[in-house]
Formats: C-alpha cells, structure tokens, sequence
C-alpha cells in the first residue's frame, strides 16, 4: 500500500530548511570576507532566526517552545536548538568585539547549525526521501551553495567566487549521489532546476564575473533560488509516508 | 522482564473494524483520529485478486525512532515496553509523526466533534491536554496498570486488556507478554508464522501478524 503524503510539516518547516540554510551557509562564508561582514552576519541571523521563528509557528504548544531544549541527548531538534543559541551567541560577539577568530567559531557554529539541520531529516525514518543518508550531505551542500550565493550579493572577491563555485559543484555531486539512491517523481523538476540554473547558469555566470564582477550576484541568485525551491519541494511535496508492505499474505481456507 | 505485544492473526481478521470503533470509544478521539485503524488492502489482478485486512497502530517498537528524535522528552518508553507520550511535556512539533514508519502517530490543533457541537458525551469526555500535542494508540496503559493493580492478567483478564482486543468479534486481536513463554500470545507465535512490518528499519515493533501455521516439517 503506498502511503500518502504526510501533512505534518508543511512550508513553515520548509521555510526553516530554506532561511536556516541559506542563513548559515552565509555566515561561514562572511567569516571569509576580507572586509568587515557586519551586513551579511547580520543579514544571516535574521535568516536564521525567521526560519526558527517560521518552525515556531508550526509548533502545535507555542508557549512550551522552551522545552525544545529537553532532549539533547538523543534529538537533533534540541542539538539544532542548542547549536542555535551558539550561533547567535558567536555571531553577536564578533561583530560587537570585530573579532577575526570570533567570526570563525561563529563559521564552526553556523556549519554545526547546518548538519544539525540536515540530520534531522536523516532521523525522520517514515519518509523514505528523507531518512536516506545520502540527505545529510545533500541538505549540507545546498545551504553552504546557498549561503555562498548571498555572499556575492555583498562581496565578489575572487576567493568568495571560487568557494561559491565549489560549493555548487559540490551540490550538484550530492544531488545526483541522492538521485541514484532516492526515486521520488516529486523531485525530478526541482533536480532538474537545480542542475540546470542552480549549477550550470550559476558556474557560467560565476566565471563570467571573473572578468565582469558586476554579474557575481547573479550567479548567487540562480543558486540561492535553485536550492530554495529544491528544499521547499523536499519538504512539503517529496515527504510521502512509506505506507505498509505485508511480506506474507494470509492463508485461508484450502491450501 | 515483561514485554507487552499485540499479535493480530489476518487469518481471522474481516475487517469489521469493531476494533478502531472500540478504541475511540474507550479514548475519545476525535474524527479522523484512529489510534487503532485497520487497513483494507486490496492484493493481486482480476480475478486472482484478495482482500487483506491489517489492524495498525503504534507498534511500541523496541527501538522507537518516535522516542529518539522527540525534543522535548515527551515520548518515553516504560521498562514493559510502551511508548508513553507526557501531554504536558509535547511541544506539538510533529518530529515523531514523520519519524514514525507506521503512520501511527496524530496531531489535533483544534477540538473537533462528529456532528459540528459536541454532544454530551464528547463535552463529558473532552481532553484539552490533547489539543496541540501528538497522540497515540497506549496499548490501554490505564487499563493494563488498574487491572494488574487488582491482580488481574493483560490479555487474559478483559478489565486488563486494550479495549480493542476485547472487543474482536474474529479474535483476531490478542495482547500479551512476550516474554513469557507460557503466555497466550508467546503460544500463538509458536504455533504459527509471522511477520512484522517494516522489520528492515530495525524498529522492533511489538506487534505481530499471524499468516500461517508453523511449518510441522
């Protein structure tokens, strides 16, 4: 029996996969940023923090969101919640103190937020496109493309368009590792967009701008907008049930 | 050490699902919400075709994936086996429900009743506790807890035994300790073949189904 889609999560929870993403993605890109990155730090903890604040809303007991933090020993939603405050806690403090290495413990955080992330759809053993491990480095890869491609929106400095260029080339190795393990229909136009805008468009943009600068963030948007429509598609239209398998059918009457 | 289990023989099943009606009764569940649902699937093409009736519900597996990822400690698993949830603990975040294989698990955000207002009953039986947090079949934990209070047996005694199982007019449904190697349900398993669903997620779901006799050979 092939199971339905689950409804539990819908975009709320989509968007928290989406901002978190992008969000941390930019942070450990601004701690690479050879000027001072208050903007995109900034910029990437009100991403962060909306994605939280859109899963809040899901959340069916708003005023026991406090007891998220119960169970770090088992939960990567507590771990994500814990690594959340670090990330805040890190970010803020470098950019009061303008500490270089403060920026960097707050890149460690932000990559730390970003797996949490992606193991929580690991953990999530109902839904067969998501508990597949091929997820993790999946959901990893596209908040660091997406968080890069922000990074151009500020900086087109050559080191930022070679780890953007990576990081997308790194998706997109992640996405077709994840297609050969996971056949979901759902996925296929988002795959499609991602390989084509979010990689290919994004890459030839990107080595444009080697010589045009002004076209960098153009190269960041097709891979920002590539990976939040893929994300968006994961979470609310790829996540069906497992639904049941009987292994045997009963026995009745004459054999 | 007790283990609690249910073992559902689909031999017997029809489909009645006198079973799911006398779970909601004995748990006021709202419409929609069936901790204890039973499945009509449909097998094979024209005209080799067969019905199967499959009661589901939470397994209380061995190793919950529900319990494991719950963020607030809400889902626990007590030393007989079941999966409890704390209604004051849940935060309602949903995390077991698309973490749970068996599609077991509810979420009501607002009092529903079966005809718009709530009749007597539903008002007498209203639970606010349970808006807003995930909910589940307890394999009748209150029942099983009073009745072995009064030195009664799960399974055996029906004052101590799930409502579902009580009511099966196929007795299809049993519930026992499976630990046991005298109990009802540890016979059953001996003398017969069974499976368990999903079985290669390495849940450990304590609900069997029975499909054959054992083999003699």
């Amino acid at each position: 029996m092939i199971g339905k889609l689950q409804t539990m999560w819908d975009a709320r929870a989509a968007i928290n996969f989406m901002l978190g993403g992008t969000g941390a993605g930019l942070l450990a890109a601004s701690a690479f940023f050879r000027t001072e990155p208050t903007i995109p730090v900034l910029v990437a903890l009100v991403l962060i923090g909306a994605g939280l604040g859109a899963v809040w809303l899901e959340i069916g007991r708003k005023l026991r969101a406090i007891h998220v933090f119960f169970n770090p020993f088992t939960s990567w939603m507590t771990r994500e919640a814990f690594v959340a405050v670090l990330v805040f806690v890190l970010a803020i403090s470098a950019l009061l103190l303008k500490n270089q290495l403060l920026y960097y413990a707050a890149a460690l955080a932000a990559l730390g937020f970003l797996y949490c992330q992606a193991r929580i759809l690991f953990g999530a053993k109902g839904i067969p496109t998501w508990r597949a491990r091929e997820v993790v480095p999946l959901i990893v890869t596209t908040g660091l493309a997406e968080g890069l491609g922000l990074a151009l929106l500020f900086s087109s400095q050559i080191h930022v368009l070679i780890l953007f260029s990576l990081a997308v080339a790194a998706r997109v190795l992640a996405w077709i590792r994840y297609r050969s393990a996971v056949k979901s229909p759902a996925l296929e136009s988002a795959g499609t967009v991602l390989v084509r805008l979010g990689t290919l468009a994004a890459l030839v943009i990107a080595l444009l701008a080697y010589f045009i600068p002004l076209v960098a963030p153009l190269a960041g948007l097709a891979a920002l907008a590539a990976g939040w429509n893929f994300k968006f598609r994961l979470v609310t239209r790829a996540a069906i049930r497992q639904g049941f398998t009987l292994p045997h059918l009963p026995i009745r009457g004459a054999r | 050490m007790t283990r609690w289990a249910m073992v559902a023989d689909l031999q017997r099943c029809v489909g009645c699902q006198t079973c799911t009606a006398a779970c909601k009764h004995a748990n006021a569940t709202p419409p929609d919400v069936q901790w204890r649902k039973v499945l009509d699937m449909e097998v094979g093409e024209y005209p080799n075709v067969k019905r199967v009736f499959v009661p589901t519900g939470c397994m209380h597996c061995d190793d919950p994936p529900c319990m494991h990822v719950c963020p607030s400690t809400a889902t626990r698993k007590r030393p007989d086996g079941i999966v409890t949830i704390d209604y004051d603990l849940c935060i309602g975040c949903s995390y077991c429900s698309v973490a749970c294989p068996y599609d077991a698990r509810f979420k009501t955000d607002a009092p529903s009743f079966s005809y718009g207002n709530a009749m007597e009953n539903e008002k007498q039986r209203f639970d606010a506790k349970r808006l807003g947090v995930a909910t589940k079949c307890t394999f009748c934990v209150d029942r099983i807890d009073a009745g072995m209070a009064k030195g009664l047996k799960p399974g055996v005694d029906p004052e101590a035994t799930p409502a579902c199982v009580n009511s099966c007019i196929a007795q299809a449904l049993h519930f026992g300790d499976v630990e046991d190697p005298d109990s009802n349900v540890s016979q059953l398993l001996a003398e017969n073949q069974s499976f368990r669903l999903h079985e290669e997620l390495g849940t450990g779901p304590r609900f069997y189904y029975l499909w054959d006799k054992a083999d003699k050979a």
